[in-house]
């Protein structure tokens, strides 16, 4: 049995270096839903998921209460819409379908208004991303991600000059709410398929029909636990790190077991990122700065988040039978009161989260740009970073927000998980030329590398 | 293969009379069995973790931690009851 302090050490990091398992995702198969007559593809779709995550959410709270231990959000992510809204002309009456199974079960969000379209766009996959801004402008719970580029495809610098289009719209249609759209719309390179953090979250055609992932938290528990050894050397900070990340997973993978069980579903994979959130206490950049650093993004960040990010999937990857999604740590600006903070002091500048994304999770995460960036500058950006993703062979992704009749100096407030932040400058030189070439960026060669 | 269903009660705050005898009351009530019991004063707070097997409750869980938290409300503390897995999990490989 475990011991008594054991036990009230599990309760501080509960209450006060805030763990929690982020979400209980159930991942959802439309496959067997498609229709070419838009009421039936929507009728469909409504009782399919209604009818199998009808117990997400009291499963989800009965665990809740029963182990003590916060589940933040209860999510659904289904098949890539493209794939089953091939027979339709109006992806958007699918939108709110899912928008209406979503509020029906109870659910926090329901992501998968997605298309993957790395190599190129089918008919269906054009038609799903140009709804996008009007589907997330009329919709409360949906999420919506689009793969732009893989390792294996290159880059599809038609969609991602589509996609630099597709955000401002996105933006501009939820100009009342600061272009709320944005905060939902995720561009990938190298997307995976059982990624259970929104809103880049979709169940994969390589998928089963259902499964359950769970994604944990926990930077104040990391950031507490290194306070213990200031002034050590880095590998007592790695050792004190995968201790901890250990710790964390085996409650995700003992929540996601439960989960699983309860909802007779098959477990899928727990996510092992270290998600922070605006709350104070509850921040990766804190546990870079708990490192030695002045503040985050200062010379120093990217090899404290290499250290972090690597020494944490070591420590969770024992503690689950199977790990999978993102796995990492993320870095939302948005979303993390140091990363807000480090903005606000100019520290953190929009290159250095580029060069962050390089040795982390994701990529660059809630990010507020000015309202006038162009589409041709956001595509640019998604290029980049994409880029990165294809080169390194890991996941990379964009999700800024142009925030209409905002300019650098002015701060945007979300609200709750998505947190605020400071209009962040992007490069005043175009990239017009280059983004309107169009076609394939080459997949990388895979030897000499360097 | 031991069937035997777990919990631990905390108790956190500050010390006062009968805090046991109460918590053990809705135990009893409720059919659990108290394996184990222990108080440690830790960060100037008074800590009591006890341990049930709540197999034979006659009560479900939701219920019997509705009372404890009640108690605890009633008596200025915090009073939970938890499933032993989740230390379990925590700390044994």
């Amino acid at each position: 049995m475990v011991t008594t302090s054991e036990i009230l050490s599990t309760l501080k990091m509960i209450d006060r270096q805030k763990l929690d398992v982020r979400t209980i995702t159930m991942g959802i198969s439309l496959l067997g839903c498609v229709s070419d007559d838009e009421d039936r593809l929507c009728q469909k779709v409504y009782d399919h998921i209604t009818h199998t995550a009808r117990d997400l959410v009291r499963v989800g709270e009965d665990i809740e209460r029963e182990f003590g231990v916060p589940i933040v959000n209860k999510r659904i992510s289904i098949t890539p819409a493209a794939l089953i809204s091939g027979g339709i002309k109006n992806p958007v009456k699918l939108a709110l379908a899912l928008d209406r199974a979503a509020r029906e079960t109870g659910v926090n969000f329901i992501g998968g208004y997605s298309a993957l379209v790395q190599k190129g766009m089918t008919e269906a996959d054009k038609r799903l991303m140009l709804s996008i801004p009007e589907a997330l402008a009329a919709t409360d719970f949906l999420c919506s991600s689009v793969n732009i580029g893989s390792t294996r495809a290159g880059i599809d610098m038609d969609a991602v000059r589509m996609m630099g289009e597709i955000v401002k719209e996105a933006a501009d249609r939820t100009a009342d709410r600061d272009g709320l759209g944005c905060a939902k719309l995720v561009v990938f390179c190298n997307a995976v398929e059982d990624n259970p953090f929104m809103a880049g979250a979709f169940h994969g055609p390589g998928e089963g029909d259902c499964a359950v992932s769970v994604g944990v938290s926990g930077p104040g528990v990391v950031k507490s636990a290194l306070e213990s050894v200031r002034g050590e050397p880095f590998d007592t900070v790695a050792e004190t790190i995968k201790r901890t990340a250990f710790r964390i997973t085996r409650i995700g993978q003992l929540v996601a077991r439960e989960a699983s069980r309860r909802l007779n579903v098959p477990f899928g994979i727990v996510d092992l990122s270290l998600a922070p959130t605006p709350a104070v206490g509850d921040s990766v950049a804190a546990i870079l700065e708990e490192m030695g650093l002045e503040c985050c993004g200062t010379h120093g960040t990217t090899a404290a988040l290499a250290l972090l990010n690597d020494a944490v999937k070591k420590g969770g990857v024992m503690a689950s039978s199977h790990v999978g999604g993102l796995s990492g740590a993320f870095i939302p600006v948005s979303e993390d009161v140091g990363m807000i903070e480090a903005a606000e002091r100019g520290a953190l500048t929009l290159d250095k989260l580029e060069a962050m994304t390089c040795v982390c999770s994701v990529g660059l995460d809630m990010i507020a740009v000015p309202g006038d960036t162009s589409a041709e500058t956001i595509s640019a950006i998604i290029a980049d970073e994409a880029a990165i993703g294809m080169v390194n062979n890991k996941t990379t992704a964009v999700r800024v927000i142009p925030v209409p009749g905002k300019k650098v100096g002015d701060t945007v407030e979300f609200g709750g998980l998505l947190g605020h932040a400071p209009i962040m400058p992007v490069h005043p030189f175009g990239s017009e030329l280059f983004v309107r070439r169009g076609g394939r960026i080459p997949a990388p060669l895979h030897s000499l590398r360097n | 293969m031991n069937d035997m269903k777990r919990a631990v009660v905390t108790v956190l705050g500050i010390d006062r009379k009968g805090i046991i005898a109460r918590v053990s009351a809705i135990l009893y009530e409720n059919d659990a069995n108290i394996l184990d019991i222990s108080q440690t004063v830790l960060d100037e707070y008074f800590n009591m973790v006890l341990i049930a097997d709540i197999s034979s409750a006659t009560c479900s869980f939701e219920k019997l931690s509705a009372e404890l938290s009640a108690l605890g409300e009633k008596l200025g503390l915090q009073i939970r009851i938890q499933r032993s897995e989740i230390f379990e999990a925590m700390y044994q490989v």
